[in-house]
């Protein structure tokens, strides 16, 4: 059975030709049906897959694909637990968007395309999370970076909505450089590219530390463009341009984890690369609090939700920093249920309120959209990390290994939490309590989604809610722990210094956690919901340090002013002085000279046939009294 | 003894450098087109003349090959010659050679 594991991305591949090529002939039916057919059949692979695999580790190989001089990259895929976790979460989450799409996307004109983009992205991530070596990961890391292109630029017309695409493709490209490099660099020390030999060559010369810090930062550089980190993080904002399912399943719950699967992988390199850990927990905690305090100030629903996104995204890097691989890639699983709950809420209410997403125009839609506020409040909880609901566990987790290594990293992590916990209810009590703001029109208009969006918002809730409890931490190790444990067996070497067992230290942290949890969200209800207190519309009124946040920072003027006006600016001399004073220049007198000598030798040709004999005549003469004296 | 062993071979020597003389001056100081062509026909000649003799009174036949590529090439080059002449004549209805000069540079 394992041995059939390469249907699984080839499924939804076959999807995306079919899609794709039929495009308009297909009907709307059809196109959903093959859409959303070949991710569940590709899902229910991977579920076979993840109940017959027992720890195991297999390779699956598919073909030669490079084969030069030392050189040996096969098309093979690696099934471990690791991957096929991913590999859930991947078409799991990604069938249940699809199916939420058929509702979302039934009035766009380009219903089939979408489809189809959406089946390559999922062949590309699985691709991404399958591949036995670095180049099949690169593969999909770079596939997934293009439909992450197209699906932010779905709605191509809007010049804004294609900037934002441009953006998120060329930053990511920054960071792809890196990963890229590092690569070159795995296969310099290690000449090989396969995830084996590779970490066994690690692992028997642990001592080079220098070259394992470098290729370790050279990989978090990909995973920093990839998974929005500081400085990369600005693109991932913009990218709410994309159609709602998109951001739930592109930019929430599955590629911006592709840097923590890629750095979760090479666990075996980061154990031995102390500084590169290092700065990864420090890029991981920064990002944390960074992209939480700009939460606390946006208006838009989807804006909250995307720094949201990246400020988790920071806490599952934090937690690979400090060598808490099992408390990362848990955070990966929760968030994704969690955090694609909530963009599918959000595009559930985007729908009613008819394309509004400020949430200073909504309020009180408690009563017109129950589902959708059940299962979005329950998101909620989860990301705020109040047990038992899923995120809590997972985020204590990590927090728990942070604070096994660096005290100051969990008293971030704590302010990060409490942030979360206080713009995550700040936002669900602007959308859902208090009176409308809206207009009248929107009001008349309101209604809750069709079952297609409704069913998957329940599933996701259900998982949102109990998924946690894979991660209770019992006298040993937890369920999910035990379960990835052997893709991390040759790490735990290293690692094992992390709390084995329910202490009454952890205990302690957890108590402290939920209690800073709450005390935000009761500020949260105290601001929001007994006040009735809405955001100005005017930013004049708000205070310089508000401002300052509301703006991001001024990080967007900032890469700006510091590297695209400096690039423009040395791009316009360069043309002024280089292009013409000096190519132009050179490529002028060329011709100039060609044809001042033509002037000079169009002479000789006078049209005077006589000349030309007499000419002909000197010359054979010239050329006998050369050739006889 | 054929008769053009009689001859001293300087006699053609100098006959052929006189007959190609009256050619080059031929060619460079006539204006019509065809006497031109008739000068280059002499030039050849005074070349074979002087192949013949060379090959008679050194008996080796190896000359004559080149005479006959000579006439050869000399009947092609009056067909073509000849042709080019009868389509500039009909085009200028004059033959001498300081009218063709719209190829001035």
């Amino acid at each position: 059975m394992i041995q059939l594991a390469w249907l699984i991305p080839i499924l939804p591949l076959i999807g995306f030709l079919v899609i794709g090529l039929g495009g308009k002939k297909l009907s709307k039916k059809l196109v959903s049906f093959i859409g959303c057919g070949s991710v569940l059949a590709a899902f229910i692979l991977s579920a076979t897959i993840f109940f017959q695999l027992n720890g195991s580790s297999t390779v699956v190989k598919l073909a030669d694909w490079i084969n030069v001089g030392k050189l040996n990259v096969d098309f093979s895929f690696l099934i471990d637990p690791l991957a096929v976790v991913f590999m859930l979460i991947i078409t799991g989450v990604g069938f249940l968007i699809h199916v939420y799409s058929i509702g979302y996307m039934k009035d766009d004109e380009k219903y089939d395309r979408f489809f189809a983009y959406l089946n390559l992205f999922i062949f590309f991530m699985l691709f991404l999370v399958m591949g036995d070596n670095y180049i099949v990961m690169f593969v999909g890391w770079e596939g997934v970076g293009l439909c992450s292109y197209l699906l932010i630029g779905f709605w191509f017309k809007n010049t804004e909505y294609n900037n934002a695409a441009k953006k998120a493709f060329i930053v990511n490209r920054i960071g792809d450089l890196g990963f890229l490099l590092g690569i070159i660099l795995i296969y310099v020390t290690s000449n090989s590219l396969n995830f084996d030999a590779v970490f066994l060559h690690v692992h028997n010369n642990a001592s080079n530390k220098e070259i394992y810090n470098l290729i370790g930062i050279l990989l978090f550089i990909g995973a920093c463009g990839k998974s929005a980190q500081i400085p990369l993080y600005t693109w991932l904002p913009d990218a709410m341009a994309g159609p709602t399912p998109v951001s739930a399943l592109i930019h929430a719950a599955t590629m911006v984890t592709a840097g923590v699967y890629m750095i979760a992988r090479s666990a075996v390199i980061f154990v031995n690369a102390p500084i590169a850990s290092e700065v990864i927990a420090i890029v991981g905690v920064s990002t944390a609090l960074l992209a939480a305090t700009i939460g606390l100030f946006q208006n838009d629903i989807k804006k909250v939700l995307a720094y949201s996104t990246v400020s988790q995204l920071g806490y599952m890097f934090l937690g690979l920093g400090v060598g808490a691989f099992t408390g990362g890639v848990f955070h990966v699983m929760t968030h994704a249920f969690f955090k694609a709950l909530l963009f599918l809420g959000a595009g559930s209410v985007i729908h009613a309120m008819s394309g509004e997403q400020d949430i200073r125009k909504m309020g009180g839609l408690k009563k017109a959209l129950p589902i959708t506020h059940i299962t979005f409040l329950i998101a909620t909880i989860a990301i705020s990390g109040i047990p038992p609901f899923s995120g809590f566990f997972s985020k204590d987790e990590i927090l728990a290994h942070a604070y096994n290594h660096n005290k100051i990293y969990w008293m971030l992590g704590i302010i990060g939490s409490m942030l979360t916990a206080f713009y995550m209810f700040r936002l669900y009590f602007l959308t859902f309590h208090g009176g409308f703001r809206g207009t009248g029109e929107q009001k008349h208009h309101l209604h809750e989604s069709p079952k297609s969006m409704t069913i998957p918002l329940v599933v996701l809730a259900v998982l949102a809610a109990g998924a946690g409890l894979l991660g209770i931490p019992n006298a040993h190790q937890h369920l999910f722990h035990e379960f990835l444990h052997p893709a991390f067996k040759s790490a735990s070497v290293w690692i094992d210094d992390a709390p084995k067992h329910f202490s009454m230290d952890e205990g302690r942290l957890m108590f402290l956690a939920v209690l800073a949890a709450s005390a935000a969200i009761y500020t949260a209800w105290l601001l929001y919901k007994k006040n009735n207190l809405v955001p100005i519309q005017n930013e004049i009124a708000i205070s310089k340090f508000q401002k300052i946040i509301a703006r991001k920072y001024y990080v967007d003027e900032f890469y700006d002013a510091a590297i695209r006006k400096p690039i423009d600016w040395v791009s316009e001399k360069s043309y002024k002085f280089i292009e013409l004073r000096i190519i132009d220049a050179l490529v002028n007198a060329i011709g100039n000279v060609v044809k001042w000598a033509a002037s000079v030798f169009r002479l000789a040709q006078s049209g005077s046939v006589g000349f030309y004999m007499f000419a002909m005549t000197i010359a054979v003469l010239a050329m006998l009294f050369v050739k006889l004296f | 003894m054929s008769a053009i062993q009689i001859i001293p071979l300087n006699w053609y020597v100098t006959l052929s450098a006189i007959l190609f003389a009256l050619g080059v001056l031929g060619v460079l100081y006539r204006r019509n087109a065809i006497i031109i062509l008739m000068c280059i026909e002499l030039m050849l000649n005074a070349v074979t003349l002087l192949l013949v003799a060379f090959s008679a009174h050194h008996s080796d036949p190896t000359a004559q090959v080149f005479v006959f590529f000579i006439m050869a090439v000399a009947a092609a080059e009056v067909a073509v010659g000849l042709a080019i002449l009868m389509m500039i004549y009909r085009n200028t209805k004059s033959i001498d050679i300081d009218i063709l000069n719209k190829l001035k540079g």
